[in-house]
Order: C-alpha cells, then structure tokens, then sequence
C-alpha cells in the first residue's frame, strides 16, 4: 500500500534531486521540458536554465504535518465506482420480459373468458385475421400502397424541411427569412389541415401525399435546424478560410457534421407518415393500412383493430431497426472511435 | 487598394481595433519581409490572436490599411478537423479532386503517410494539429498565420512540432506569423519577435540565431529575458 503513501507528502526516500523535481515541483512544466530536452541537466553550467526546477529541489524539504496520525483511517480497496455491464443475453431477456407479460397476460385473459371478444380479440383471432389478409393478397397490396404515399410525402416534405432547416441554420438572413414561418407552422397540427387540403386537393393521391409531406416537414425542420446550429462554428470558420462556401460548405462540411440530428429527424418523420396515413387514408382510399383501421371501425371487428396496431407496432420496429443500419452506414467514423 | 512587391508579404499602417470601449490595436504600423518568420508575442488578451484574424479576414479593421498575399492560410489552436470526414478530405477540404497527390504528399511531408484514410477522430492531438499543418502546407501558402498552435499539446509534443514547424518553414519559405504566449517557443523559432501589450508593440527584437537553437545558448537566454521582462516576468538573473 505504499503507492496510497505518495501524494500525501515528499516521500523521504527521494534523494535524486531531478526526481525529486519530478514528483514534488508544481511550477511551470517548462521546467520538465527542460529536463527531458537536456541531457547535462545536472551541469552547473546551466543553472540559470533550469533555475526553477533546480532550486526548489536543493532547498531541504519543510518540515510539514503529514495528514492522517491519530485519526487515520484503515487503507481498503478503492471502492469500483463504475457501471457494470451485463451480458448480452441478459440483458435481452430483461428487454423482452415485459412485452411478453403483456402478452401472456392478454392470451390468458381472453382465453379464459375475463376478457370479452367484443372488447378485445384474443391473439388466436389477430393472427386468424392477419392469415385472412395474407391469403388473398391485401395485406401486400395495402402495406405498398401505404408505402408509396408514406415514402413520396416524405421525401418531399423530409427534402423541404432539410434545405430549409440548412438553410435557417447557416445563415443569420435564412433564420430570419424561414423560422418564424416555420415554428409558426410546427404550432399547427397538420391534422388541422385536412378540410383545407381535401377543398383543395379532392381526396385522391396528392392530398394524401401532400398531407403527409406537410407532416414530415416540421419535425426534420426542426431537427436539422438544430444539428446545423450545432456544427461547430470555428470549423465552419476555418472551411470559409479554406474557400468553401454555398453548397459546398453545406454539403462538405455542414450536413455530414449534421447527420446524426438529420438522421433522428428522419426517424420521427417516418413515424409521423404513419400517423398521416391514418388520416389521409380515412378517405378516398380503397387500400393501405389506414384503410383497413377504417374497415376495422365500420365493421367493428376487434380482431382487425388489434391487427392493425400490432402492424403499426412491426413498422414502428423496422423504422427503428433501418435507421440504425443507415446510420451505421452513413456514419462510419462514429463506430471506429475508441475511448479518448 | 494593392501593391505588389517581391519582397513584402504584410504590410499594415495604422492598424486600429478596438471591441466597445476596449482598444485591442492602437496604430499598429508592421511590414513582414517574404519568407520572414515573424512571431507576435504577448499575454492572453492582448489583441495578437485579432491582429492574426484580421489578416486572414475573419474580423474587419477599425482604421488603417492590411495588405496581405490572397494565398494565406491559418492554422488553429485546435485542429478543427471535420469529424465526418476522412483525413485525406481534410486535407484537400475545398480544393478539386486532383490535388490528392498533393495532399498525400503534405500529408507524408508531417509524417503522416498512411493515414490519409483515417477518421480524425481516431487521432491523437498531436496527430490532428499535424493533419492541420498539411492542410495549410497543402495550399502552398505565401504567408501562413499560426494561431497559437501548439498551445493545446502536451509538453513532448510540443517540442516535436516546433521542430516540424521550423523544418517545414525552412523548406517552404512561406512569411510566417506565429502567435504565442510562450517566451521558448517565440526564441526558437522567430527571425524577429514583437511583444504586444496595451495595444502597441513594447519590443521589437530579430533574432539572429542559428537554427537549430540551442536552448542554453547565452545568446538564446539574453533574449528569453528581455522578453519575459518586457511580459511583466521576472528571472533569476546571475
């Protein structure tokens, strides 16, 4: 236990007066530098270089009370503050623990007979009717219709949204031109629109698309406003210095530095697009997933309503998990970073 | 305004700063010979970190005029590296394709080869300042402003890199301004040293040394303590 001994004091045995430098000087590290930089640190002829950490060593150590005496404590084994990890299996487990409590408890529930059909369908039912959609072919054809609406609103609305987002977050003219508009219309829940959009649009595709564009818009506004702002400003400096300007800089520099927050926008514009395509497929639609949530309301048929979150839970999933791959994909200096 | 002379890099007349109340220059008259390694000097706060970014153009002058080659380039206390991108494109961040082979080249040339296809965050500080350097060294510049540079490294490192600086200087020839607090670095590696304090040049002193510089050298010592006296420091003296 001789290392805890170190800091509390000169320790006696240290004669060498450049070790003793070493361990006990706290003046400028230029000193040190001086040392390691000249190998006749011990030749008079240099005092006057090494004066400070010289002189401090040859002067004998004062005498000074040393903590502890009467009222030390007993040494121990420092305490491991850390986190500890657990294994990937366990860790698995207590992931997968409560989902499956639920369900066990919503199987035995409606098995038994607590729960009523008329309530809530039983997961016998669920996965009759998801066989029933699969057989004739709808559930392929409603999810690609779905998809189409969803991808078209937010590649439109998700672009809108990046180029004004870059836009306010690089330039004190665009923030002025674009925000207020923008948070203005983030206020507004897109919901709100759809009355206007079906006058203006009928209820065919472009209102569908449209509405979920509009829906995507803000959350990758917002969010890629803020990634931009967040791009330090020196780098953003030093690349104008380097001659980088317009689109260069944004595309250089800016959006790939952003692309952690542009990333997480376009998370939460997927989930968004499915909560649009509820609403827009409530009319004019005779496909995609918001229909059939109508279809279930009309006919009442729990079974279908269960299936229809238990669809919007599975996308919910696979958003996540592809956002996870691009981000692996597209950020390849995050996973090569050790722990500096 | 321009003037175009074979052996002027910087000429300033009557260079005037001030932020609110505070005048950082007060009337700073300097001219820098091409190829000149010139080192402001002074403690935090002093203005020499402004007098640096006026030439390069990131703050504009209250009064006077800066004349500058339009080929400068700065390097930074920190590195400041794009995280997103690899080296190499750090290193040629803003200029066409074809300059890779210059960039491996700058790269190789701070002892850097192999590493074109890092990410800087894989790099240790000394690495990235040396990745900064080759983006400079890259641009082939007439005059390069250091801003503080090795301010932010560790002893040893330091040392390693103000002798990678003074070998690619010597090389390259590019008129130097170095900015620094530190009396060591300014005598090793100045062909003239200004201190600044309240706004004008307190000493102005060239250094007529051989490189490379012996720290013990009386001659080296003689300077160190004019400077370090001139800064509000006092020595030892013998």
């Amino acid at each position: 236990m001789t290392l805890e001994k170190v800091p509390l004091g000169v320790p006696a045995s240290v004669k060498d007066p450049v070790e003793a430098s070493v361990t006990s000087v706290k003046g400028p590290p230029k000193g040190l530098t001086k040392d390691l930089a000249n190998d006749s640190a011990n030749d008079s002829a240099n005092d006057s270089a090494n004066d400070s950490a010289q002189g401090f060593a040859k002067e004998d150590a004062p005498e000074r009370e040393v903590r502890g005496g009467a009222g030390a404590t007993a040494l121990e084994p420092p305490r491991y503050l850390g986190g500890r990890r657990r294994g990937p299996v366990a860790s698995t487990a207590v992931r997968v623990l409560v989902p499956l409590l639920l369900l066990a408890a919503w199987w035995y529930g409606t098995a038994s007979g607590a729960i009523s059909s008329e309530i809530l369908a039983g997961p016998g039912a669920v996965v009759g009717a998801l066989g029933e959609l699969v057989a004739t072919g709808q559930l392929g054809d409603y999810l690609l219709a779905s998809a189409q609406r969803a991808g078209l609103g937010v590649l439109v609305g998700g672009g809108l949204g990046l180029l004004l987002g870059v836009v306010a977050g690089l330039s004190a003219l665009g923030e002025e031109l674009v925000d207020p508009t923008m948070q203005m219309k983030r206020a507004v829940p897109f919901l709100a629109l759809v009355p206007l959009f079906i006058s203006w649009f009928g209820v065919e595709e472009t209102f569908k698309v449209v509405l979920i564009a509009v829906a995507a818009a803000s959350p990758m506004y917002a969010y890629t406003y803020l990634g931009v702002r967040g791009v330090d400003r020196k780098i953003v400096e030093a690349a104008r210095g380097f001659g980088l300007t317009g689109t260069r800089l944004a595309f250089g520099v800016i959006i790939p530095t952003a692309l952690p927050n542009i990333l997480m926008a376009l998370r939460i514009c997927l989930s968004v697009s499915l909560t649009g395509l509820i609403a827009a497929e409530q009319i004019g639609a005779t496909e995609g997933i918001g229909y059939l949530v109508t279809l279930a309301q009309q006919y009442y048929r729990t079974d279908y309503m269960v299936l229809c979150i238990v669809i919007y839970a599975v996308l919910g999933l696979l958003i996540d998990l592809a956002i996870r791959g691009v981000e692996r994909v597209a950020m390849p200096w995050r996973g090569q970073v050790a722990a500096r | 305004m321009s003037v175009t002379s074979a052996d002027t890099a910087v000429s300033i007349r009557g260079l005037r700063k001030a932020f609110g109340s505070k005048t950082v220059l007060d009337g700073i008259d300097l001219e820098i010979r091409r190829g000149e390694f010139f080192v402001l000097l002074g403690p935090s706060g002093t203005g020499k970190t402004t007098l640096l970014r006026i030439l390069a153009g990131l703050e504009l002058p209250d009064g006077g005029t800066v004349l500058a080659p339009r080929r400068r380039t700065t390097v930074y206390q920190e590195p400041r590296l794009v995280q997103a991108r690899r080296v190499l494109a750090n290193v040629i961040l803003g200029l066409p394709r074809s300059a890779r082979e210059a960039g491996l080249a700058a790269l190789a040339e701070v002892g850097l080869e192999g590493h074109g296809g890092a990410w800087p965050a894989t790099l240790s500080g000394g690495e990235a300042q040396r990745v900064a350097l080759a983006r400079a060294l890259v641009r082939d510049p007439e005059l390069l402003l250091l801003d503080e540079p090795f301010a932010a490294l560790d002893a040893l490192t330091r040392l390693q890199m103000q002798e990678l600086v003074a070998e690619l200087c010597e090389r390259h020839r590019p008129a130097v301004v170095l900015v620094t607090h530190d009396v060591d670095e300014a005598v090793r590696l100045a062909d003239r040293v200004v201190v600044l304090r309240h706004g004008s040049f307190a000493v102005e002193q060239p250094i007529d040394l051989p490189h490379p510089r012996d720290r013990n050298d009386p001659a080296f010592l003689a300077h160190r303590r004019l400077f370090l006296s001139h800064l509000g420091v006092a020595t030892a003296s013998h």
